[in-house]
């Protein structure tokens, strides 16, 4: 019965005027000055796309047996109310009731199966995993059979060889044991050669701390960082809202800068520069900044060149540098290349007390797309000793992250060499994947800018296109009749006709009167012509509902 | 140069106050020593594989299974595998559209908190709602969770055990809630009073606390005991009555080591209750991977139960879990194995109880050689620890050490820890972690170590505290009793 619970909060925020983060703060006026008068609107629209009372609201009386409890909507911590992730929002909720609905009563919907694409979760749409991998870690999971023979004529050699290196890096050889909290000290040494051998730098293994995935890894640092709301995050917009609701719970401030659509989403540092001032004038203190490279769900590539003088801000505003880098593995095409922001750094001179930098990787994502395994890591460089200490001191209140993410994180970062008896199998696991994927983006792509009044950036890199589209006066209308943001009028009836479950942009940021929605490239290859057709068959459908 | 955002003052104050002692002073120490190549017991953390307890091996067949899903088709894999550990993965298998490599429900898999659900409804005799259960990378995940919808500000008090678990404090400080301690009597076997309580949510209240929730471990961490059914519904009793969540860490529910007080969960009680307060009172019930016979605390696996919450509150609490995305998988499959395990009949059966008989007889026996090694040594009191994997000796410190320790800059009981650890390369958690009463002190021990070093282990702690004693005792009497 999970009803759009961001939307429900939203309007109990809206009623108690605590839509603090960024609204109500007294330095709210920020993002309203004249000159910013366009992204003040954004921004409130970023947050409030849906902020309509909610008509089925009736829900909101139906509590009442709880009315006396002393944990009531009213009353639970208000930063939980605020945040909102659009990626699991009000349509993923309505898909995970259509496919109930289809299971329940085959033929009740005009398509046969639901289409995930709102979520980068490859493997859940058949993506294979990468067997060398899942070798070395069945093998680590049941030790026991390693000195058998039959194991030989199941597994690799190579394989073997491996779960046999990581056992003796485990204290007691116990992968069911709690490992240091930063992670097991012979997998980081393994991802610090790992980073080192993609840099060109060294990297320190002291400097690596394993994580359930990347996003605890970017709540720890929101934590350490967020003292109250006078605390700001740079953040572009578009964005992964990872990082809108991590902000949210921690109670500091959002404060966007904006990507180009004209120029591929491009980082204007000119744009930078004026919100990071703006924020300063109005009291706020602005700390980090995150950049998504390569974008989500924007897919631009960053430029060399364009890193180089992102650093040089951070430098020079003595910002923190959060870099996600999750998608490093995901480029899909000749032009462009991925550069850690570690990298440009030290390419540019500037060394370890030069710069505070904070590099996000998963296991999630890249070719391996291993999202169920919950693995990730954070390089964090330019800290002092007693910061570090900080850090280590919040990730061993939770123990330590899971033994099986610490060795895949420690694989993806070392996987078989030429010369290894799987490199040739991994390899060629690894090319069909990534120029599978490629190639549905390009196709996907082209299928998007053939619609009526829908334009597409391409997808250089990440998992995602985040097409534009022109809705009609008529379509904006009907959407305002129904309280609900335009563009999730449009996922909605998508999701209905098709099956297709996308994110709508509201839910990432946007330009405001202008609309979007996110749509993975991660359904199988020999499904994307079907999907095409579905697609352009409903927007050609919905154009013709809803012109002039 | 300007002042950067990650410099020491200008971090998050709320990090800078929270601690965790189970990896702090001692445990750093100790990892140093073991560098230089001394041998170092660890009985710090409730961590049983890392001091050599085997898993349990169908869970491992299983996993492992799961993991490379395509030795299922392979026609030599009977020769490794059982057929009843091949069907197992297959059973899991078919509950997910990407194995163990796609994102799970935020909530963790559907048909593994159906079995939850009904574990919990075979073990309470009640029934319980797979929807209301969700699954957890480890239930400190859980806890946290928790304890985030719950705390506005330090306005808000949660009623925490004294001793307690660190995760609570620390977890509490990191949210900026406050804490408000509850004693339990040492003198009464760690026992719960409610007079006390009382006492505690009444002062809270004087200094504009709003007390909104209650913590209890049973059995106790780090004081092993085991609540009984009456305290358990005068805990419940009180919660109704002051209209307070009560959050019941039941991590060790599988580890008993005397037959007078067995497990009983506090939903059973409360269910046995019956209305009003069955249905009123708010409970959250936590459970793990990581501790029983299991002790796979590698794989982080969770779960908490909720009863009696809102439906739009449990809608908050899935939306935050969403920004996680999922619990790991391979952990939500070991849950759903230990809360289903095998049945008489199955080719492995046999030997799954034999290992895990094994197991938590031996335990039972080990923590009799060591409160009752504690209580031989001059000095030393110690409860029973009737459950969970500890004990938690008090140590009555002589003047002279207490003078010493404050010389050195330390609290008492890290210094006499430091000693032993120095001595004996015994690591242990001082009590001052847990909290405890003023003037008196106390350190934890896991009773982890393997069986057969147990003599020698509390031979070389009785000889290190002899030492101890006899070097600061001047018979001028002793720290509190």
């Amino acid at each position: 019965m999970r009803k759009f619970a961001a939307e429900k909060s939203r309007n109990l925020l809206a009623h108690r005027e605590i839509f603090s983060s960024v609204l109500q703060h007294p330095t709210a006026s920020l993002y309203s000055s004249s000159s910013h008068s366009k992204k003040s609107q954004l921004l409130l629209r970023f947050l409030n796309t849906t902020a309509a009372p909610n008509p089925s609201s009736s829900s909101e009386s139906m509590a009442s047996d709880y009315s006396s409890t002393p944990v009531k909507l009213d009353s639970i911590n208000p930063k939980v109310l605020e945040c909102e992730y659009a990626v699991r929002g009000e349509i993923v909720t309505l898909a995970q009731k259509l496919q109930e609905e289809l299971k329940k009563n085959p033929g009740s919907h005009p398509f046969d199966e639901i289409l995930y694409c709102n979520i980068g979760n490859p493997q859940s749409l058949g993506q294979q995993p990468i067997t060398f991998f899942r070798e070395v870690l069945a093998l680590c999971d049941h030790p026991a059979i390693l000195d058998k023979s039959e194991t030989q004529g199941l597994f690799s050699a190579d394989s073997i060889e491996r779960a046999f290196q990581i056992l003796d890096q485990i204290p007691g050889r116990a992968t069911g044991a709690y490992s240091h909290s930063q992670g097991i000290k012979g997998l980081r040494d393994t991802i610090a050669a790992g980073i080192e051998a993609r840099d060109g730098f060294p990297a320190d293994p002291n400097d690596i701390f394993l994580t359930d995935g990347a996003s605890p890894a970017v709540h720890m640092m929101m934590q350490l960082l967020t003292r109250s709301k006078n605390d700001g995050i740079l953040c572009p917009i578009p964005q992964y809202p990872l990082y809108s609701a991590s902000i949210a719970l921690h109670g500091g401030t959002l404060v966007p800068y904006y990507l180009d659509e004209a120029t591929g989403w491009g980082l204007e540092i000119s744009d930078l520069k004026n919100q990071l001032e703006t924020a300063k004038s109005k009291g706020i203190s602005v700390r980090a900044l995150v950049v998504i490279n390569p974008g989500n769900p924007t897919g631009q590539v960053l430029a060399e060149n364009n890193q180089q003088q992102i650093v040089d801000f951070c430098k020079k505003e003595g910002l923190v540098l959060l870099a996600d880098e999750v998608y490093q593995e995901n480029i899909y095409v000749p032009d462009k290349q991925f550069h850690s922001f570690k990298k440009v750094a030290r390419s540019m001179g500037y060394g370890e007390k030069d710069i505070s930098l904070v590099s996000f990787q998963s296991v999630s994502k890249g070719y391996y797309g291993e999202c169920g395994k919950r693995g990730g890591y954070m390089e964090v460089t330019g800290f002092s000793p007693e910061i570090r200490e900080q850090i280590y001191k919040v990730a061993s209140v939770n123990l330590c992250s899971n033994i099986s993410g610490q060795i895949l994180a420690s694989l993806i970062m070392n996987p078989p060499k030429v010369g290894d008896e799987s490199y040739e199998s991994y390899s060629a696991e690894k090319d069909a994947i990534l120029s599978s994927l490629a190639r549905r983006a390009k196709k996907l792509e082209e299928a998007l800018n053939g619609l009526e009044g829908v334009t597409c950036n391409r997808a250089e890199g990440a998992m995602y296109l985040f097409p534009r589209i022109e809705l009609p006066k008529k379509a904006i209308e009907a959407a305002n009749a129904v309280n609900t943001a335009p563009d999730t009028f449009y996922a909605r009836r998508l999701l209905n006709a098709t099956g297709i479950v996308v994110v709508p942009g509201s839910g990432f940021g946007q330009v405001p009167g202008t609309w979007h929605f996110r749509c993975t490239i991660l359904p199988q290859e020999d499904r994307i012509p079907a999907i095409i057709s579905r697609l352009t068959e409903f927007h050609k459908g919905f154009m013709d509902e809803f012109r002039g | 140069m300007t002042s950067k955002s990650l410099d020491y003052e200008n971090l998050n104050e709320n990090v800078k106050k929270c601690q965790y002692a189970v990896r702090g002073e001692l445990y750093l120490r100790a990892s140093e020593l073991q560098k230089e190549g001394k041998k170092i017991i660890f009985t710090n953390v409730g961590n049983p594989h890392a001091l050599g307890q085997k898993p349990l091996t169908f869970p491992r067949q299983v996993v492992a299974l799961c993991q490379a899903p395509f030795l299922l088709d392979d026609p030599n894999v009977g020769l490794i595998f059982p057929a009843d550990a091949i069907a197992r993965a297959k059973h899991y298998l078919s509950m997910t559209s990407g194995g163990l490599g796609a994102y799970s429900d935020s909530r963790g898999l559907p048909g593994i908190r159906k079995e939850v659900a009904e574990f919990i409804e075979k073990r309470d005799g009640y029934p319980s709602d797979p929807e209301l259960i969700f699954l957890t990378d480890g239930a400190s995940k859980g806890v946290m969770q928790i304890l985030n919808t719950i705390i506005r500000g330090a306005g808000d008090g949660i009623l925490v055990p004294v001793p307690q678990y660190p995760l609570y404090s620390a977890t509490i400080a990191l949210l900026g809630g406050s804490l408000v301690p509850y004693y339990l009597e040492e003198t009464a076997n760690w026992g719960l009073d409610i007079a006390n309580l009382r006492q505690s949510v009444a002062q809270a209240r004087s200094q504009g606390i709003t007390v909104r929730a209650m913590v209890i471990i049973n059995p106790g961490n780090p004081t092993g005991q085991c609540l009984s059914e009456a305290n358990l519904r005068e805990v419940l009793t009180f919660c109704y009555q002051n209209n307070l969540v009560l959050l019941g860490d039941e991590v060790y529910q599988q580890n008993i080591y005397q037959d007078e007080r067995p497990f009983i969960s506090a939903k059973k009680i409360l269910m046995d209750m019956g209305p009003p307060i069955s249905k009123e009172c708010q409970l959250v019930s936590f459970h793990t991977v990581s501790k029983g016979y299991w002790g796979e605390c590698g794989q982080r696996g969770g779960y908490f139960e909720m009863t009696n919450i809102s439906p739009k509150t449990v809608e908050e609490i899935y939306k935050v879990a969403s920004i996680a995305l999922s619990p790991n998988v391979p952990a939500q499959i070991f849950m759903g194995l230990m809360v289903n395990p095998l049945k008489p009949g199955d080719i492995s059966y046999e030997r799954f109880v034999r290992e895990s008989k094994g197991i938590l007889e031996s335990l039972r026996r080990r923590a009799q050689i060591m409160t009752d090694g504690f209580n031989s040594c001059r000095n030393v009191v110690c409860n029973f620890t009737e459950g969970a994997m500890y004990s938690f000796p008090q140590i009555r410190l002589p003047p002279k050490a207490i003078e010493a320790a404050k010389k050195a800059g330390k609290v008492p009981d890290v210094f006499y820890c430091l000693k032993l650890l120095e001595a004996t390369g015994i690591s242990t958690v001082p009590g001052s972690g847990f909290g405890q009463k003023e003037g008196v002190f106390h350190l934890r021990t896991t009773i982890l170590p393997a069986e057969e070093d147990m003599p020698e282990i509390m031979a070389s702690f009785k000889k290190f505290n002899d030492e101890f004693m006899e070097q600061y005792e001047d018979h001028r009497g002793y720290s509190r009793m």
